[in-house]
């Protein structure tokens, strides 16, 4: 165990790191994805067929692709920027499509009877998506989202493993590899520390969904 | 209007019809001035040059035949990759489904915890162990046909997927009404042989939509081994191919376009799968499977 004793220091800056792509994408997809969403829902059929084609594209592509597409494709049209910015990037992109398709199915849970009733007593378009329908959406989709956001903190190693550098991954192989450390020990912690972002995670899923449940 | 969500709003009068009207050449050109920005974005790096695209498109072009040679064997291998993880991923993960399903109280932890394990690592970091672990500790693949990679490979992708499959049996099983498994106990059969003959039979049936989308889930996966750099897949071979071409621009366009056939058919058969067999545990499952397939 001294290869994860000794090198405590470097682990715990991985740790930071990683949790970092995660929390940045994890903002950036959530909004990226309801936009996504909403233009699926609109009443405007050009929105509606761009968020389509948006999440059967990404849907269909590994993240591998994208963040390739990213890192190597992007620096041909000029556009040149860290790993990190193209990883976390990419990562927001992918996720966004899984967001997209939460949210969605949390709105055509809804009951029609409900937006039927709230237009019946005369709300408008706007009140009647903010009072009565996403209200019920939104906790519909939670338990979805809390997974595609799970599913999302994994995929950031994907990102590390891509060699944004100072992350767990890297951390993990520098040490192997460059270090000479024996793998066993230092993947086992790198193992570890991954799972001190999901398990949390995942129980804080479990009393956010406690607490929004609705029972239909 | 077949798709479109009638929840939000009714059947749009004369006013409403103008404002989507108007709303949708706004969005319209918005989307076309983006495409646009694009295209003269790529246009101005020269990304449409025959020389660049000549490889790939054009069947006169020299390298055109060792360039699609070289694809093939590429989707090939992760063809290869993708059914052997998926294979060897059903048969241990119904065995440990099983194995969760009958066991008893104590017996019923370490598997959990084998279950919890793995579906809370990444599933490149399993695949990295068991590449960089495996030697290690003396366990020497090299003389497994289609090299040791391969079955890195495989291995890191069964263990994450074993554990889902079982997952997705424990759904499905526990989707069958309760009077199967009753009544099954009552003529008699043990409870070995009523969750062969009775229950799983039936379970299989509902997974079927899960199983298959796990597929594209096993076959995306597959190009984590790009990144690693362990084996040579399609992703792989792409990226050594736009390095020789220098256009990676455009050898990535055709690899995710063979990503997304590949994947959107595995889909469709999904849905076509559930539709044929839609019964009402398919939701139990399909409600599990929605997250997971972000993975």
């Amino acid at each position: 165990m001294d290869a994860v004793t000794d090198n405590l220091d470097l682990f715990w800056s991985g740790y930071l790191r990683s949790l970092g792509i995660c929390l940045w994408a994890m903002v950036g997809s959530l909004l990226l994805g309801t936009l996504i969403a909403s233009f699926r829902v609109s009443p405007i059929p050009s929105l509606r067929w761009f968020g389509t084609a948006w999440v059967t594209v990404i849907r269909n592509v590994p993240l591998t692709v994208v963040l390739f597409f990213f890192a190597f494709g992007l620096p041909e049209i000029g556009i040149n920027r860290s790993y990190y910015f193209f990883g976390v990037t990419a990562l927001i992109f992918y996720t966004s499509a899984f967001v997209c398709e939460a949210v969605r199915s949390g709105i055509n849970a809804v009951p029609a009877g409900q937006a039927e009733a709230a237009r019946a007593i005369g709300l408008t378009f706007g009140q009647n998506l903010r009072e009565i329908v996403l209200p019920q959406a939104l906790r519909t989709s939670v338990p979805p989202l809390g997974s595609v956001i799970i599913a999302m903190f994994k995929n950031s190693a994907v990102v590390g493993a891509f060699g944004v550098g100072q992350d767990l991954f890297s951390v993990g192989r520098n040490l192997t590899s460059v270090q000479g450390y024996e793998a066993l020990p230092v993947l086992t912690g790198v193992a570890f520390f991954y799972l001190c972002i999901t398990i949390p995670a995942g129980a804080l899923l479990a009393l956010i969904e406690r607490k929004v449940a609705i029972v239909r | 209007m077949s798709d479109a969500p009638t929840v939000l709003y009714d059947e749009p009068g004369p006013r409403a019809r103008r404002r989507a009207l108007i709303g949708t050449v706004i969005a319209s050109l918005l989307l076309l001035g983006l495409l646009g920005l694009v295209v003269k974005r790529l246009a101005d790096a020269g990304q449409f040059s025959m020389e660049l695209w000549g490889p790939l498109i054009d069947p006169n072009n020299e390298v055109f035949d060792q360039v699609w040679e070289l694809l093939f064997d590429g989707l090939q291998a992760t063809l290869i990759a993708a059914v052997l993880a998926i294979a060897c991923s059903l048969v241990v993960g119904t065995m440990l489904g099983i194995a969760r399903m009958m066991s008893g109280r104590w017996g019923r932890i370490p598997i959990i915890g084998f279950i919890e394990l793995f579906r809370g690592l990444p599933v490149v970091i399993t695949i990295f162990f068991v590449w960089r672990v495996l030697p290690e500790i003396g366990i020497d693949l090299d003389g497994l046909p289609g090299g040791e990679g391969l079955w890195f490979l495989v291995i890191g992708l069964t263990l994450y997927n074993s554990v889902i499959i079982a997952e997705i049996v424990r759904a499905g099983v526990a989707s069958l009404p309760r009077g199967q498994r009753e009544a099954a106990l009552a003529v008699g059969l043990t409870e070995g042989q009523t969750m062969r003959s009775v229950l799983l039979p039936q379970a299989f049936r509902t997974m079927l939509p899960a199983l298959i989308s796990q597929l594209v889930v096993v076959l995306k996966d597959t190009s984590l081994a790009a990144v690693l750099g362990l084996y040579i897949e399609l992703l792989r071979r792409g990226n050594l191919i736009a390095l020789n071409l220098d256009n990676p621009i455009q050898v990535l366009f055709v690899v995710g376009l063979i990503y997304i056939a590949m994947n959107y058919m595995l889909s469709r058969a999904a849905v076509w799968a559930e539709r044929r067999l839609s019964r009402q545990g398919a939701a139990a499952v399909q409600n599990f499977e929605m997250g997971n397939a972000a993975a």
